[in-house]
């Protein structure tokens, strides 16, 4: 079963992601921001990050930096799933380390299309 | 909706595009047929039914026609059609066709995904396409989703559904709320409405035809004269791209499966009477 660690600083859209994971045989991780993240992943590096951008403490831009220099923290795929939806932000994020993209609001179709695209699926 | 109105309404939608509307379809007819008479300011399905048998309003009968198509669609929609362009066809052709363009049919394009799905990947594929241009036909019988590719703007959910973020970053640029097709991409695509019912042999040939998950709707005598005419328009060796959940065997031998290729057929020239043109 593979690992996902979602980073969202809101609940609901953390209980939202989880069920559509566990729908996909994910076990799934919860962290409220990039800080929080990047302790879960020292503790255990996911093979999956959904990662939001706007939250509080560190962003998801600053996390997914931090992790893509720290050790073993290049294997993650990282998918953004934000409220950022103009192509500046895609551009960032995919230059930072992304490997996908999501725009909100998003369902489970969009979340199982991105995630067979990295072939996490 | 009365019994008798389902069976003229079903008669009809057969008559001029094919579709086959079972009594369980009922609901479904319904629920299309009220936004289409909502919009003609018809105050009753039992009104519209009245107006359709009259004959008198041509284009209400094509919105009719229109509104019980099924549209459903999205970028590199179930990938391996698309696997098997880039490994399978477009190698077999560039080694064919020395030179000459390759030319693609999508006979169901809807709103445009597919045709837009099959430019960019082609645009990807650069030194493997061996300088061989391709030519991509779009056809559809509705005309409301032909307007929709040739504007070649996409919703966010759109965007989001099967294409990958580095072809939006290449492919796309944000429109307000929307992201449309760069011009390049969308200049790469020609469309025309067909009604595959109809005579399409001034189409002429193709190298390859997208037919994908539309002939589900067809009873099998309309599915077998469709296949064989398309076996006719495709220059030999002639690939033919059906749905994941369809077939060609059973209805007509004209088109032979690929072995290990699911959903690939090409076509059989000793059935055809075709050769390749020299």
């Amino acid at each position: 079963m593979k690992s996902c660690l979602v980073v969202d600083d809101s609940r609901v859209i953390r209980k939202v992601a989880r069920r559509i994971l566990e729908d996909m045989d994910f076990q799934v991780n919860e962290a409220e921001d990039g800080q929080a993240a990047l302790r879960k992943c020292q503790q255990e590096m996911p093979d999956a990050v959904l990662l939001d951008w706007n939250m509080p403490v560190m962003n998801g831009i600053d996390f997914l930096r931090e992790l893509r220099s720290s050790p073993g923290g290049e294997a993650p795929v990282v998918v953004f799933c934000t409220t950022e939806n103009d192509m500046s932000s895609i551009v960032e994020a995919m230059e930072a380390g992304a490997n996908e993209y999501i725009m909100k609001p998003f369902d489970s179709e969009i979340v199982q299309s991105k995630f067979a695209e990295v072939g996490l699926i | 909706m009365k019994p008798a109105d389902f069976d003229f309404v079903a008669k009809l939608v057969r008559e001029r595009s094919g579709l086959v509307l079972t009594p369980d379809k009922a609901y479904l007819v319904e629920s299309r047929l009220g936004p289409v008479a909502r919009k003609e300011g018809i105050p009753s399905l039992d009104d519209l039914v009245s107006s359709l048998r009259l004959r008198t309003h041509s284009p209400l009968v094509d919105a009719v026609v229109d509104a019980m198509t099924t549209n459903e669609t999205f970028f590199f929609r179930d990938k391996t059609p698309f696997e098997l362009l880039e490994n399978v066809i477009i190698p077999d052709l560039v080694a064919k066709k020395r030179g000459a363009p390759i030319k693609i049919w999508c006979a169901a394009a809807s709103t445009g995904q597919e045709p837009y799905s099959i430019a960019m990947l082609v645009d990807s594929l650069g030194h493997k396409m061996g300088g061989c241009k391709v030519e991509i036909l779009g056809t559809d019988i509705s005309e409301r989703c032909l307007e929709k590719a040739k504007a070649g703007i996409y919703t966010q959910f759109e965007v989001q559904r099967g294409l990958p973020v580095q072809y939006l970053m290449k492919h796309f640029k944000k429109e307000g709320e929307n992201w449309k097709i760069s011009d390049q991409v969308r200049s790469a695509v020609r469309y025309r409405s067909m009604n595959l019912l109809d005579d399409f042999r001034a189409l002429g040939r193709f190298d390859v035809i997208f037919c994908r998950n539309v002939l589900i709707y067809f009873d099998a005598p309309t599915k077998k004269r469709i296949l064989d005419r398309m076996a006719t328009q495709v220059e030999p060796p002639g690939y033919l791209l059906m749905g994941a959940a369809e077939t060609t065997l059973g209805i007509t031998d004209v088109f032979k499966p690929v072995q290990n290729a699911r959903g690939l057929y090409t076509v059989d020239p000793t059935k055809t009477g075709l050769t390749r043109a020299a």
